[in-house]
């Protein structure tokens, strides 16, 4: 039988963690690793049953989930109409840029003591860490999405009598859409690495706090549960933003 | 007392001296040197001259996309409530993230032209142009020809006072640049809305236009005016065969031939 190119690959996507996993978890049955770092899969499927029946392992997700949404939030718009502005005016560009590049290289993990000092130990500190990751990248992609618009679509606007507002609607932001788009999806993952650190460091939930929790009671299959959550928190906001893109920009090429 | 019947002024694009100069490293770059003409209400203007003559920045002046550093260039309102100008670009200018119809339907939008107007107009014109079938595509999807066309019905949908065309059709192959020259004079037919329109092209000059502008390598002026007698409704293939049409073509060519081997030697001088 001779598969289809794309659906081989898929095919060999969905195999190469079948085989690591199944020898994993042989090679911990054997005891050729240590079962103290390494559980076999099967004892973090069974912790994973065991958290998620507690609800333990939901309340934090929930926990997380709500400070991501409201740190992308929070930092993500005024990124979006930041960018929006320093691609149209060059003031503006002139005044906010230097900020930018200064500020931006400076780890954000490294803040994160200034903003517990900041923001205390509630929920503000955490939805700041995360509206820090996605702010850099979107404002840094949405300028440059701005920047890259043909000229000829500006005169477009202005020769059809485009107003300030209707010329950021109409063509700022749609033809910065797919750099954009590029940044959200940056923003999330940093936005994801960011809660983790953020919650082992200053937090009594969130799936961060659950690993940090789980080394310090040496549980280290729950550790492994929550390092598989956040790998699929990422996956899965990956593919929300392809879906969104898709849905968004149905202008774009497909490839 | 009888008011007059004729108030309107003579003419319907007046621009007197216009001179434009660039700032460049090598000092001021002359690029128009006191151009001055009238255009008549109704008249489908061509301009025809050497690349590098300015004949795209005596349009943007009139567009109101770049200001003039003397002299002036103006569009006589008759009906204030509508755009004095709508341009067709050179390339490609229609947006890449709307479909055809929202191209099309894009200036009366800026103008917040009712919705019922825009279905109406929008539709006439995507008709007149043959999109209707393509109205939900995205410019991705469509020829070259096409995208052309929909620029067109953009321009057109606004009812501008004055249409100015900056060679819309130089990147099209020439079966649909002829077709295109086709569609463009049935559709002006329906209003005989002045019209300035730019292009390298003799053929294209004498085929469009009543009245041909020829322009002299930089800096830019006027080197002469043609009419051109050719009745009107014209058919573009038709108009070929017609004896004093070569004649015409090749009196111009002769203005230009002058004037493009200045515009060569200067461009030899530079690269010297």
């Amino acid at each position: 039988m001779t598969l289809a190119p794309a659906a081989r690959d898929r095919l060999i996507g969905l195999l190469s963690p079948a085989l690591l996993l199944l020898l994993w978890e042989g090679c911990a049955q054997v005891g050729w690793i240590d079962q103290r770092f390494f559980p076999a899969p099967s004892r973090i499927v069974a912790s994973f049953l065991r958290l998620s029946s507690s609800g333990e392992l939901w309340g934090n997700l929930a926990t997380s989930l709500a400070r991501l949404f409201w740190g992308y939030l929070l930092g993500g718009v005024p990124a979006l109409l930041l960018g929006l502005a320093m691609g149209l005016y060059r003031p503006i560009r002139a005044l906010i840029d230097p900020l930018v590049a200064a500020t931006y290289p400076v780890p954000k993990s490294a803040i994160l003591p200034l903003m517990l000092l900041i923001f205390g130990l509630g929920e503000a500190s955490k939805v700041a860490m995360v509206a820090l990751g996605v702010f850099y990248p979107m404002i840094i992609n949405t300028t440059a999405g701005v920047l890259e618009i043909d000229k000829i679509y500006l005169d477009v606007g202005k020769n059809f009598g485009a107003g300030r507002w209707q010329t950021f609607r109409t063509i700022a932001l749609p033809g910065a859409a797919p750099l954009i788009m590029a940044g959200m999806k940056l923003g999330a993952g940093l936005g994801l690495v960011l809660i983790a650190i953020a919650e082992m460091v200053g937090a009594q939930s969130g799936i961060g706090y659950m690993i940090r929790n789980a080394w310090q009671l040496m549980a280290v299959d729950t550790m492994f549960v929550g390092l598989i959550v956040i790998a699929i928190l990422g996956f899965a906001f990956n593919w929300a933003l392809d879906e969104l893109e898709r849905w968004l920009l149905p202008w774009k090429a497909r490839s | 007392m009888a008011l007059p019947e004729l108030a309107l002024p003579p003419a319907k694009i007046a621009i007197a001296g216009l001179t434009k100069l660039f700032a460049t490293r090598g000092g001021p770059f002359t690029a128009l040197d006191g151009i001055s003409l009238d255009i008549a209400r109704g008249n489908f203007c061509t301009i025809v001259g050497p690349s590098g003559c300015g004949k795209t920045t005596l349009l943007r002046i009139l567009a109101g996309l770049e200001t003039a550093t003397a002299g002036r260039a103006a569009i006589v309102a008759d009906d204030p409530t509508k755009p004095l100008n709508a341009m067709v670009f050179q390339g490609e200018s229609i947006f890449p993230w709307m479909t055809v119809w929202n191209n099309a339907a894009y200036g009366l939008r800026m103008r917040g032209a009712p919705r019922a107007q825009i279905r109406e107009v929008v539709g006439h014109y995507l008709d007149r142009t043959g999109l209707s079938p393509f109205a939900d595509r995205y410019p991705q999807q469509l020829s070259g020809g096409m995208k052309q066309r929909v620029s067109i019905a953009r321009a057109f949908a606004t009812d501008p006072e004055v249409l100015l065309m900056d060679e819309p059709f130089s990147a099209l192959d020439e079966q649909n640049r002829t077709l295109l020259q086709e569609e463009l004079l049935r559709i002006w037919e329906e209003g005989k809305k002045t019209v300035v329109f730019i292009t390298h092209s003799v053929d294209e000059a004498v085929t469009l236009g009543d009245r041909i502008v020829v322009m002299t390598a930089h800096p830019g002026h006027i080197k002469a005016i043609v009419e051109v007698p050719f009745p009107r409704p014209r058919a573009v293939l038709g108009l070929r065969r017609d004896p004093a049409y070569g004649a015409l073509v090749f009196r111009i060519w002769g203005d230009l031939r002058d004037e493009v081997d200045r515009a060569r030697r200067q461009e030899a001088e530079v690269a010297a």
